[in-house]
Parts: structure tokens; sequence; C-alpha cells
């Protein structure tokens, strides 16, 4: 797979200052926290954001460089945001057809275009609503029918599932899937789901930087920061090993677990769920399972579970508990604990 | 609904000021000689009047159109401290005395004028002419095209140009085919309104273009020079300018609902 996009660009008014490359075909999600850049890399590459200096190219053709900048309406990137900007004054047909009229294709081939695409989309019969009359799960629809009908030769995905309704989501996601199957994609979300269920590879920005690339799989099963670690819903431990199957997060305080691979004498993280975490008020001595001491942070209702957060070792983790359990320790901020871990579920990496 | 929180008093003000407006009008509409109304349009010079007040007022109408939407949309759309010096320049017609905005038009473009000498030394005269009534109510009419257009142009936002841009569509197919349909209704009520204001314009077009019958004088003109000379025939010519001025305003309320 060759190279489709390729951004090598500084802003430092948007603090950003990014490399990445998209292959041909693929779909390459983008996360990070709110501000981190990730709508200023799509801007880039959309043209409505020119970079101090840098070069965007999209299959070889330099669309931001040196003395060159080719304005957003000359280059072939469709664009869907989490709002679907369809125009009130026009049909959902003519707005389909609107890129392709723009272009100077004539109405009628514009309109047989714009019909397939809607029907692509499973909207054939909205052709002649207007767009104030469609639910919003149906307006994303055609917002994407509206994008594809130009063939971009990359889409860009800024949210585009964010503002719908929860059961409207996965219908649109699987739609997403199947028709930008092949179509060179970047897609800027905060939904573990988009990426998992659409993206081959991801980046993680972290104020306008790079800070982890790598295929998807790898990234959320050994997020290697806070952040990935938050958005896979893992917990993540930094220490370092000796080469034992244990990392030290301090002096006298280890956790032991399972190796994937080589864990080489050096820096090591660990990775566990928050379901394997559980709270005691006193030593229990099981073996084999690591005994942490805590102190509780919080106690947050996230039904069915209760999410504690507990310090360790100046780090975070959560732990999810029955309310029950919750309950029955009593737990409140500030309270000393233990928080045990079976070693079967810990998986330790290096870095 | 009712009145929560309307204060008691608020009602004296009220019926004070929709008085003041309302009754001169009743007054007007109850001296007008509505038995004689179509003998007395149907005269020479009111006849000459209306035929003038229509043709210039359509043809500043049309020039106002033709530089007020793009005025607007640069308004709106550029960025740069000079875009505010701009607005408040654009503004300051829509306050200016009349009779000042015709000395200032005579004082440029008059026979001795800054821009009157050259274009006169080219054979181009447009003091006193009809071309100055035309010039008159654009300049105080175009500021209210300019005015609301660029508030619902910053309303709309730019968030459809956008989107259009990106499906490759050039500026000024974005212009055409987005931006203009989307404030269409405010064109539209702004149109109204810049119409109705080149209508009753008077002491810019009495000072830059004088009042000759058939040629200069204008509907307030003529009803200013008749008011004493023939009562009748000038609330005729009242009646008609009211009626007009009614009718634009009637477009522009219903205009502005339906764009709300």
């Amino acid at each position: 797979m060759g190279e489709a996009i390729r951004v090598r660009a500084r802003h430092a008014a948007r603090g950003l200052d990014v490399d990445v490359t998209v292959p041909e075909g693929s779909m390459l999600a983008v996360v990070g926290p709110n501000g981190a850049g990730k709508s200023s890399l799509l801007q880039l590459i959309s043209g409505d954001l020119v970079p101090d200096d840098g070069e965007v190219t999209v299959h070889g053709r330099t669309l931001t460089g040196p003395d060159v900048h080719i304005p957003p309406h000359r280059r072939a990137v469709g664009y869907l945001e989490q709002r679907a900007l369809l125009f009130p004054h026009l049909t959902v047909v003519d707005n389909v057809a609107f890129g392709l009229r723009a272009r100077g294709r004539d109405r009628r081939a514009a309109r047989a275009r714009a019909a397939a695409e809607l029907a692509a989309v499973g909207c054939a019969d909205l052709a002649g609503s207007r767009p104030r009359e469609l639910s919003g799960g149906q307006q994303q629809r055609v917002a994407l029918a509206r994008a594809l009908a130009t063939d971009p030769e990359v889409l860009l995905l800024d949210e585009p599932l964010a503002a719908l309704d929860a059961g409207v989501a996965p219908e649109l996601r699987r739609l997403l899937r199947t028709r930008l199957r092949g179509v060179t994609t970047v897609i800027a979300t905060h939904d573990l789901l988009d990426v998992a269920a659409l993206a081959d590879r991801m980046v993680e920005l972290t104020g306008g930087r790079v800070t982890a690339e790598g295929h998807v799989d790898d990234l959320c099963q050994r997020p290697a920061s806070a952040f990935l670690a938050g958005f896979v819903g893992v917990n993540l431990l930094h220490g370092d090993t000796h080469g034992d199957a244990r990392v030290w997060l301090a002096p006298t305080i280890a956790i032991a677990g399972a190796v994937d691979g080589d864990l080489p004498p050096g820096p090591a993280r660990a990775v566990f769920a928050p379901a394997a975490v559980a709270v005691y008020r006193a030593a229990t001595h099981g073996s084999p399972r690591n005994e942490l001491p805590a102190v509780v942070v919080a106690v947050e209702d996230r039904w069915p579970v209760q999410r504690v957060t507990l310090a360790v070792a100046g780090q975070r983790i959560a732990a999810d508990l029955t309310p029950a359990s919750v309950r029955e320790l009593a737990l409140a901020p500030g309270d000393d604990v233990l928080a045990v871990v079976k070693a079967t579920q810990v998986a330790l990496h290096p870095g | 609904m009712t009145g929560a929180g309307l204060p008691r008093w608020a009602w004296l003000p009220f019926a004070l000021a929709m008085a003041l407006l309302v009754i001169p009008l009743a007054g007007l509409l109850a001296r007008a000689p509505w038995a004689r109304l179509g003998e007395l349009l149907a005269s020479d010079r009111s006849r000459d009047a209306l035929l003038l007040s229509l043709a210039t007022c359509a043809a500043s109408t049309v020039i106002c159109l033709i530089l007020g939407v793009p005025t607007a949309l640069v308004l709106a759309r550029a960025r740069g401290q000079w875009v505010a010096a701009a607005r408040t320049l654009l503004t300051v017609p829509m306050v200016l005395p009349p009779v000042v905005a015709g000395l200032a038009l005579l004082t440029t473009l008059g026979r001795r004028g800054l821009l009157g000498q050259p274009l006169a030394v080219l054979g181009v005269e447009i003091g006193f002419t009809t071309a100055a009534v035309v010039v008159a109510q654009t300049f105080v009419a175009l500021p209210f095209l300019v005015v609301s257009l660029e508030g619902a142009l910053r309303t709309a936002g730019t968030d459809m140009e956008r989107a259009a841009a990106r499906l490759g569509a050039s500026p000024s197919y974005v212009l055409a085919r987005v931006t203009v349909p989307l404030v269409a209704p405010a064109i539209l009520s702004g149109t109204a309104l810049s119409f109705a204001r080149a209508l009753g314009e008077f002491g810019a077009t009495l000072t830059f273009a004088g009042s000759l019958q058939g040629v200069t004088r204008t509907l307030p003109l003529e009803i200013y020079l008749l008011r004493e000379s023939d009562t009748d025939l000038a609330l005729a010519l009242a009646i008609v300018l009211l009626g007009v001025s009614a009718l634009v305003v009637a477009a522009a309320a219903r205009l502005g609902r339906t764009h709300g």
C-alpha cells in the first residue's frame, strides 16, 4: 500500500507540529484530548488552514507547500462534520448533486449520480424532501452521500457521529463501514467504537504533536499513555522492571503480571481492566495477587457499576465495583485501601 | 401573552407615542380629496412627478442592489481593522442630514466640483439632471441595504459556504447558489427599505438636482411646492406616497417573518 496522504506541517498559532501519513485506501483515526489539534490536522488536509511551513501531499501531488496553496474548492477532499450542513434551500437530491453541478456537470447527469448515491445510503425515498424534514441521522446519511458523489480522493470525518442519538449512531457507523471501504479516510473521533469499527491505524495527538502511532489493535491492547488507556477504558501504570515479570511503581510497590513477548529491564507499563480490580480495607494475602496501597479519590455511579478512582503510587487507576460492595466498604474520598489485582489479569509491556 | 412584569405606567407614553404617530396620518387621510383623486393624479404635474419618482427610484434601487450586495459581503466576510472603519463611513449617510448630503454631492459632482469639473470638461454634467436625482437617492438609500444585509450575512455565518467550497464550488458559485439564496429574504427586505428611502428623498435631491418639472422634480418636491398653491393636489400625491410606504413596510415585515 502506497501512501495517499502525507502531512508534515507546523502551525504556531494552533500549536501544531505534525508528521502523519495515511496509506492508500485505509482509514486513519485521530484521537486525543480536546484541543489536541485533531480538527486542525483535518483542516490542513482540506486546505482551510494554511501552515506556517510544511507540506500536504495527496497521491504525491503537493496541495500545500512552499509557495503553493491550492484552495479547498480545487482539492478533491470530501469533508463530513458533526453537523450535516445540508443547504436548506435545496431538495435532498439537489444537495447531493451540488458538488457535481459546481464542477460543471449537467443537471441530468448530476441528478442521476445523486440518486444513486442516495440509494447507496438508504435514502432514495427522501430525494424530493427538504433537509429540515429529515431526522439527524437521515441528514448525516445525505451529507455522506453528498460528499461521496464528488468522488473525493480523500475523505475527512470530523466526529461525524458525535451529534447523533445513541440509537442512531451504530446504524450510521455500519453505513460508513460499507460506503468507505477502499476510500482513503481520516476520522477525528472521541469514540472508541468509531476507531474499533472503522479504522485501520490510529494516531494520538497531544498538544498538537503525535504522541503515539500504529495499528489500532496494538495501540488499544498496549496503550502507552494515560489518554489512550482512558480512551480504551483500561488502567495503565508506568514503572520500571528488572526483567522479572514485575513493574516497580515505587521503591516498595510492584505489580506482577503476564509478560507478552519480551520484557527487558528498564521502563515498563502494566495494563489491566477496571473490572479486574478489587478493593479491600485490610490485607488478604491471597496468592498470586497484587495488593497495592491506594487512596480513594472519587466514587462515581456508572450503572451498572460504581467506578472508584484510586491513587496508586502517584498514578490513577479505576476500579469497577458493584454498588453493594461500595456500600459495604463505605468508601469515601481520602480513605486508605488496598487495590487488589490478580497477576494473570495484568499485561506487562516494555516502554 | 400577558404583560407579565410590564409596569402599568408604560401604557401612558405608549398611548401618547401611538397618538403622535398615527393621528397625523389619520388627519391626512381625513383631509384627502378622495372624490377628485383620479382627476388630480391624472394632471400633467402629478403624472410627471409620479413617473419621474418611479423611474429614478427604480434606477437607484437597481444600483443599490448591484453595489450593495457585494459591499455587504465584503463587510461581513473580510477581516482587518479597515473593515470597521469602512462600515462606519458607510453608515454616515444614514444619519447625515439630507441637505448636507446634497451639498456634499454638489460640491463634489457639481459643475465646479472636485470631480464635476473634470467631468464637465469631458462633456458630462450631472448636477441638476435626472442623473443627479438618481445619485442623490442612491447616496442616501444604499447604506440601508448594506447595513441590513450585512447583519443577515453575519447571522447566516460561513458554515454553509465552507461546506459548499469543500464540495468543489468556487467562491462565485458559492455566492450565487448558496449565499444569495440563504439571505434572499434579507436582500428583498433591504431592497424594499432602500426603495422607500429613495422614494422619500427630498433634501439632497433639492440641493443637488434642483426642482425642474419632469426632470428633477420628484413626488416629495412637488408636494412641497404645491402645499400652499394647490393643497388638494399636494394631498393627493401625499396619499400615493403614504400608500407606497405602507405597502413597502408590509412587504418588509412579511419577508422578515418568513425569514425568521
